[in-house]
């Protein structure tokens, strides 16, 4: 497989991939709702520190089914294993997708989980592992990720060199509405691996005519006639080569290189007029792509071919020109990355807002032209340093923002601590003493409900006797203690008296009872209103007062150990970005030296033929005066 | 100049995945050791991260006087959101203007925590209005008010939008 369908099958991997932080029919925990509203904007930092915490949160309940997140637990941890890996964090990536496969779920789900293991392994170039993963697919596969799945097997294949079994898996999915296109192209590859040469033609000429308006399945057709075209070159079947790289849209990513290609085509088979027509689009085009660099030499060879002479050594003047300022401008491209400013504008958060930011750097003061590094900013490892840079660049602001708040933190806990150190001493005591009053009102509110229940089953008229009657009772019961006494002087008159006074009492008390035990019923009812509210007033006393302590209390060894942690993250922070930024630039330098020394061939071959175009055309027209 | 051509025509032919170019095989390696180690930092950053807004939930929002209001969208709403605003017993809480990227996650099912704050417990006041414009280009303003009740434990309250009608202001606040 070639490099270029490589990178798009990345990129239509991670397209997928975008859209995929899958959630339930309907969202019941809107902890995982906000991850996810961080995650469908590209700030997977935020959406999964929200949902880890979440998740751990789960994963410590006693009782986890009563939380909302179970509902969308499966979603939640794919979605981890999904933010991590947008992140760029592929052991953990790696590890939170295991956990799913490893767990008892939905046969679907698990497919799914296979499927995103496959491809985290694929990306990282680990094929036996991703072939492993794809493997443990079996039973219920998810409509929507069918193709997704043997498309990778397919791209998979091809990695381990297998072509004829990426055939068979490739040819299935011709018809694929999502990778139609890509599909094709691989065919065609895939039996260019295998040595059927006059398959992949075909295949790739079908590629090439497939009716698409759609800008990557453009591309890739573009890239399937420019391929085809290259096979027709090289086997030096030149008149076929031409009507391919002619198909290649002028607009396309692929049009220098088909231009190129068309030229030498035509040249080759000596239609050197033919030959002209492209080289002289390209030779206009931007001057730091390789394909035009090449057509600035190409095209006075041409006119040289032609015995015009002097536009040849107009044409060779000119690209002399363009080279050296080239060189010029790669030198101090090389100067600017030494002294650190391709590094400073690549952490400029501004220019990162627009889609084209790389090109848009060279807009920047003393920033290196970044259209050579077009190349290398498209290699697999670069991307991955560059990434790496600028995911640092953005956990280094995060932790210095952090650095400053716990000032603030240690701040807020000393007014804090001044503000109720001095209040709650008083407080506290106060509160003693309304609390041992308030147990005691307790206490008896609690005799009293015990006495109401047992009245009402065993009724005791003389308990709701009122303090008035109780006295009269008691002094009743006093003289009749003295009346039956030997000594008494009182006679049976007093006694008949005390029995009737007696009976008088407890007739009312017998005859009021239910009347006062629905009344004393009342009142105690009243008084539970009132107990409630001293016992809600109470709670809140205590909560206010722990709040109070907690504000202020157990911040230090946190705050203190976080500070550490922080301050600890800035160094590896550092020390990693200084490594990644000081390999960027080693790496990138080495790309401009490159381009450089190849300029620098370029315009030695130009200043050679310049001289040489200048002595044909001087001696053509030393003839034409000889004629005359 | 036909073998420079033909040399970059090999280059673009036999280029398979795992082959790289020249810049890849200088650091190839360095940068898999580094990449490792940057998966190391994001974690330990992450696990500040949460440890730092838990502390910071504590400090500012105690859970007795706890209240967070969340923003969803309802399903297959398409209506632009320009701006929602929150408040509380005829306080201004908050106002948020959406970019399209907010918007876009709205839509998509995310779940914006708006609000987060503190009142004491006890019924409140609370006003929403929205902005925005109708898939016609109508521009509409609209509000509701509820009442809503503070316990003792924190409070989390999801605002549900709508396309709003002669009916309702499209506005639906719950308790999560």
């Amino acid at each position: 497989m070639f490099r270029a369908p490589l990178s798009l099958t990345g990129l239509l991997l991670l397209a997928c991939l975008a859209t995929s932080p899958s959630q339930s029919d309907e969202l019941k925990d809107l902890y995982f709702g906000e991850a996810l509203y961080y995650a469908h904007q590209g700030d997977f930092f935020a959406a999964l520190e929200r949902l880890d915490t979440e998740v751990k949160q789960h994963a410590g309940l006693d009782e986890p089914e009563l939380d909302s997140l179970y509902f969308h637990m499966n979603d939640a941890e794919f979605s981890l294993g999904d933010f991590e890996l947008r992140y760029r964090m592929h052991h953990r990536a790696g590890r939170a997708i295991r956990a799913v496969l490893e767990g008892a779920v939905d046969e679907r789900v698990r497919n799914d989980a296979a499927y995103r293991l496959a491809r985290i392994h694929f990306q990282k170039g680990q094929m036996e592992d991703a072939t492993r993963a794809l493997e443990r697919i079996e039973g219920k596969v998810p409509e929507s990720i069918r193709d997704d799945i043997e498309f990778l097997r397919a791209n998979i294949y091809l990695a381990q060199g297998r072509p004829a079994d990426s055939v068979t898996v490739l040819k299935r999915l011709q018809n694929s509405d999502g990778y139609g296109g890509f599909a094709a192209y691989n065919l065609g590859i895939a039996y260019l691996q295998e040595g059927q040469q006059q398959a992949a033609k075909q295949q790739l000429e079908r590629a090439g005519q497939i009716p698409t308006s759609d800008t990557a399945e453009l591309a890739i057709r573009d890239k399937s006639n420019l391929v085809l075209g290259t096979i027709f070159l090289e086997s030096g079947e030149y008149d076929k080569a031409i009507p391919f790289l002619n198909r290649v849209s002028l607009d396309g990513p692929f049009s220098n290189q088909a231009l190129l290609s068309s030229g030498w085509a035509n040249l080759s088979i000596e239609n050197l007029e033919r030959a002209v027509v492209p080289w002289s689009i390209l030779a206009e085009r931007e001057v730091t792509d390789r394909a035009t660099q090449e057509a600035m030499l190409a095209l006075p060879y041409a006119y040289g071919k032609l015995n015009i002479h002097g536009r040849a050594a107009v044409h060779y003047g000119k690209a002399l020109e363009s080279f050296s300022a080239e060189v010029g401008k790669l030198n101090t491209s090389i100067e600017s990355i030494r002294a650190g400013k391709f590094l400073e504008a690549l952490i400029r958060e501004e220019i990162r807002k627009d889609k084209d930011w790389v090109i848009r750097l060279r807009s920047l003061p003393e920033t290196p032209e970044t259209y050579y590094l077009m190349e290398l900013l498209a290699s697999h490892d670069f991307q991955t340093g560059l990434q790496n840079f600028l995911d640092l660049a953005d956990l280094r602001r995060k932790l210095i923002s952090w650095q400053a708040s716990f000032d603030s933190f240690d701040d807020m806990v000393a007014i804090r601590h001044n503000h109720y150190e001095p209040l709650l001493p008083e407080v506290d005591t106060h509160f003693r003493e309304l609390d041992s009053r308030m147990r005691l009102r307790i206490e008896q509110h609690k005799m009293l409900v015990r006495r109401r229940d047992d009245l009402l089953t065993t009724p005791r008229p003389e308990f709701l006797a009122t303090r008035g009657e109780q006295a009269v009772l008691k002094r009743l019961e006093q003289i009749e203690t003295q009346a039956q006494s030997r000594d008494s002087a009182l006679g049976e008159s007093v006694k008949t008296r005390i029995k009737r006074l007696k009976g008088l009492l407890t007739w009312t008390l017998e005859t009021e009872y239910h009347e006062r035990f629905t009344e004393f019923d009342r009142n105690l009812r009243g008084l539970d209103e009132a107990m409630a509210v001293v016992e809600a007033q109470y709670d809140q006393y205590v909560r206010a007062r722990q709040a109070a302590t907690h504000s202020y209390v157990g911040y230090e060894k946190p705050i203190s150990r976080l500070r550490a942690n922080v301050r600890s993250s800035i160094k590896k922070v550092d020390s990693l970005m200084a490594r990644q930024g000081h390999e960027l630039e080693v790496v990138a330098i080495e790309e401009l030296r490159a381009r450089r020394s190849h300029l620098e061939n370029y315009g030695d071959k130009a200043r050679f033929a310049l001289a040489d175009s200048y002595d044909r055309a001087t001696q053509a027209q030393a003839k034409i005066g000889e004629k005359q | 100049m036909s073998k420079l051509n033909r040399a970059l025509m090999v280059v673009l032919l036999v280029c398979g995945p795992m082959t790289s170019g020249s810049a890849e095989n200088i650091s190839g390696d360095n940068t898999r050791s580094l990449d490792g180690q940057v998966q190391e930092i994001k974690s330990d950053v992450l696990n500040i991260a949460s440890e730092l807004s838990n502390l910071e939930e504590r400090l500012l929002y105690p859970s007795g006087t706890q209240i967070a209001v969340f923003v969803s969208m309802a399903e297959a709403e398409k209506f632009r959101l320009d701006a929602v605003q929150i408040e509380i017993n005829g306080e201004l809480a908050t106002h948020h203007i959406y970019s399209f990227n907010e918007l876009e996650a709205l839509q998509k099912g995310g779940v914006q925590r708006l609000y987060t704050g503190n009142i004491p417990s006890g019924d409140h006041q609370l006003n929403v209005t929205m902005i925005g414009k109708l898939k016609n280009g109508t521009d509409f303003n609209a509000s509701d008010s509820f009442v809503i009740a503070k316990g003792i434990k924190p409070k989390a309250l999801g605002i549900t939008l709508s396309r709003p009608d002669s009916g309702s202001s499209g506005i639906k606040v719950g308790d999560w």
